[in-house]
């Protein structure tokens, strides 16, 4: 990288908000009882790769991290149209969200 | 320029047979499973009959034996040895092939008779059948292995059929007696191959014959194991001593089995062989000492047992043996043309005689005991009179088939010098019981009046008279090619060894003392049976040592229980069961199941059903992956040893 463009954001800052968000995700995920905050956790595990992906596409010019990005948003939209609607058939038949209490696979 | 003979299809066609009735059977009609059932052995016999005639250059050119075919595709080859699936036929198997296809099918349309209200009847042709595929299997055997299948084949089909009233625990049991002796006769046979393979490097009958054609002075050694290995073989197919005692127990099974498999064709498979590798046997003058002697014994022995028994069918079992022993004797003098000769005649009138008795069974429903019967000769004309056929045939008398083939080999016998002239006596002495149990049992079973009440027997139906008709004239006019066309036919197979001493004077001579001995028996009978029809009961009374030791067939089976069945019996139970199957095995089943259900009830906990249990630990594997990669093991590893070394400094 040359000089000239020393000024802009450094790598490791990308990559420390990419570290964050992705933590942010894991404890989200583990600690809250709500299923939809537990499923917004995983959105935000996703968002945290993403971001990892970008950069280092960015880093090393490469266009592969980018596409991957796609494929994950892809992925994640069909997840949550799957994911919404079966938290809604679980509300439906447990008339509850905690992820505590459903813990049987059978109805 | 040989024609196309297809003998494939000798054994193939009674399979298909067997396949159709063993898997359809039960759904197709009745007259649809007799179809099958007869037109399969039918059209093997036309195979053989057209195989027959264009040998004897009636049809086309003439045929020239040996006529080998071969199955295209290799079977086994490994190393020097390669096996290939090839029939052979030559003038032995052509011969042995009318009997088993012609006798065969004329039993099966008896059955069709014998068997007709039994439930298993599909069941009871498919086995048939398939006893048809495996015996033209073993007659066509062009070399030891594919014979080796075959041989094996009629020992199942014999064991089906022998217990074929399985429910019936005697006739369960005779099976798996008749299976179990007879394995250990194959044990016997299958040293033999290994020792052909180990020797000549190949098990086909014609490269063993030239082997040992260019090496004659050859003598014992090797091929005497070989030779003797080999007979224990044919003693445990044939029912030969010491391992004769499952024939008697397999008359359990439907009578025309035992005229087929039992009388006719199986238990002579022990006298084919014998003749089919008889240049092994030329090659040990030791084993054929052994075999004439296993032979005299076996038939002396036999017959002696055959003239107290009462129940009609193992009167004509003991018989059997006897007979079979007579071949032996043949086979022992090196006479292999008049074994095979008397093997022939003897499937004809032994046959007869079974389906006779067949005929009476059926008759007075069910009763094989011969105290019971009398008188049935005004009931059962057509049974009666080719029951007599058959029993002047096996007695000897001039001129049924018998005389010419049991003449044969006792001529045979008394050109082998002195040893020879005892072999003689005995099988002359066997002559004379022969003679006498067999019109015993002619004077218990028609003569007289009935002892019973068998008011209702009857005439069996044609499908059983006819069999009768056409076995009879076979064991009339059977011996009538005479031993010397004969043997000149087959020398081409089994060799002919020229007699020396002999003259057609001594020839007529023995056979008229034969003659008269067969006459003498018959006397006997008669006095015994029908003039002082008390004396017999006299003569065990007087005698109860050794008629106790008759009636009991010389306790050969109590001793044989005693010595080989119990102790095997106590190794089993207590060894074989609680050491091996309950300590060893069991214990390792019972260790394995030991530590899956603990490994379970540990890692049962972690099954906890908490979604965030599930993550947390997920989470916590990919954190460990992630150090485990950044951990520098390369580094790591290579400190190791300095702070080992290190230690040990100090």
């Amino acid at each position: 990288m040359s000089p000239l463009f020393s000024q802009e954001v450094p790598l490791s800052w990308y990559l420390l908000l990419s570290a964050a968000l992705f933590s942010l995700g894991i404890v989200g995920f583990l600690i809250k009882r709500n299923l939809i905050t537990v499923f917004m956790s995983i959105e935000l595990m996703l968002n945290g790769v993403n971001l990892s992906f970008v950069t280092f596409a960015h880093q090393w010019h490469a266009v592969k991290g980018q596409i991957f990005v796609f494929f994950v948003m892809v992925v994640a939209a069909a997840e949550a149209a799957v994911g919404l609607a079966i938290i809604i058939a679980v509300f439906r038949a447990r008339a509850t969200l905690a992820v505590d209490r459903i813990d049987l696979m059978k109805l | 320029m040989n024609a196309y003979l297809h003998l494939w299809l000798i054994p193939l066609l009674p399979f298909a047979g067997f396949l159709i009735n063993g898997i359809l059977g039960r759904r197709l009609p009745k007259s649809l499973v007799t179809t099958v059932a007869l037109l399969a052995p039918l059209a093997a016999f036309g195979v053989v009959l057209n195989a027959a005639l264009s040998v004897f250059g009636t049809i086309s050119a003439a045929t020239t034996l040996p006529f080998i075919e071969t199955c295209p595709l290799p079977w086994i080859n490994a190393g020097v040895l390669h096996v290939d699936f090839s029939f052979v036929l030559d003038q032995l198997s052509l011969v042995m092939l009318l009997v088993v296809t012609g006798v065969g099918f004329v039993i099966h349309v008896y059955s069709v008779g014998y068997m007709d209200d039994d439930a298993g009847y599909a069941r009871y042709f498919s086995y048939l059948n398939l006893f048809l595929f495996f015996m033209s299997v073993l007659v066509l055997a062009g070399n030891a292995l594919v014979m080796f299948v075959g041989w094996e084949g009629v020992g199942l089909a014999s064991y089906l059929l022998i217990g074929f009233y399985f429910q019936k625990k005697s006739a369960a049991d005779a099976g798996k007696k008749a299976f179990i002796v007879n394995r250990i006769g194959d044990v016997g046979f299958l040293f033999a191959m290994f020792l052909l393979v180990a020797n000549f490097g190949t098990l086909t009958f014609t490269e063993i014959a030239t082997k040992l054609g260019q090496a004659p002075g050859w003598q014992g050694g090797v091929v005497t194991v070989i030779a003797l290995c080999l007979m224990l073989g044919a003693a445990g197919k044939s029912a030969q001593l010491p391992l004769y005692i499952w024939l008697p127990d397999a008359m359990e099974g439907p009578t025309p089995v035992s005229a087929l498999i039992h009388a006719a064709t199986m238990v002579t498979a022990g006298v084919y062989m014998v003749a089919r590798t008889h240049v092994l046997f030329d090659h040990s003058p030791f084993a054929l000492g052994v075999v004439a002697i296993i032979g005299a014994a076996t038939a002396l022995f036999a017959a002696t047992i055959a003239l107290v028994q009462n129940d009609i069918k193992r009167v004509l079992a003991y018989s059997t043996i006897s007979q079979l022993g007579y071949m032996f004797l043949a086979c022992g003098v090196a006479a292999y043309s008049a074994a095979i000769f008397h093997l022939v005649t003897h499937s004809f009138f032994k046959a007869l005689l079974f389906l006779a008795a067949g005929s009476v069974i059926h008759a007075i429903g069910g009763e094989q005991d011969l105290r019971k019967m009398g008188g049935l000769r005004k009931k059962l004309p057509v049974t009666f009179w080719t029951m007599t056929a058959a029993v002047f045939a096996i007695a000897g008398f001039f001129p049924f088939a018998g005389f010419f083939s049991k003449d044969a080999i006792l001529y045979a016998a008394f050109l082998q010098g002195t040893s020879g002239k005892i072999l003689w006596f005995v099988g002359l002495l066997t002559a004379l019981l022969t003679s006498f149990y067999m019109f015993r049992l002619w004077y218990m079973a028609f003569m007289g009046e009935s002892r019973s009440e068998n008011l209702h027997a009857h005439e069996s139906p044609w499908s059983m008279r006819g069999p009768l008709v056409i076995l009879a004239l076979l064991s009339v006019c059977g011996g009538w090619i005479g031993l010397e066309r004969f043997g000149n036919f087959l020398a081409p197979s089994v060799g002919a060894r020229a007699a020396e001493g002999g003259s057609a004077h001594l020839e007529l001579i023995l056979s008229i003392v034969a003659v008269a001995v067969a006459l003498e028996g018959w006397l006997i009978a008669d006095k015994l049976y029908r003039r002082k029809p008390e004396r017999p009961a006299q003569w065990a009374a007087a005698l109860p040592g050794g008629y106790k030791l008759l009636v009991n067939k010389y306790f050969v089976d109590e001793f044989y229980g005693a010595t080989v069945v119990k102790p095997l019996l106590a190794f089993s139970r207590f060894f074989l069961e609680w050491v091996v199957d309950v300590g060893i095995l069991g214990g390792a089943a019972w260790l394995l199941g030991g530590v899956a259900t603990f490994a379970g009830a540990i890692l049962q906990h972690w099954q906890s059903g908490n979604l965030r249990s599930y993550a947390a630990w997920l989470a916590a594997g990919a954190a460990a992956v992630l150090l485990f990669l950044l951990v520098p093991w390369a580094t790591v590893l290579a400190t190791l040893p300095a702070i080992h070394l290190g230690m040990a400094g100090h």
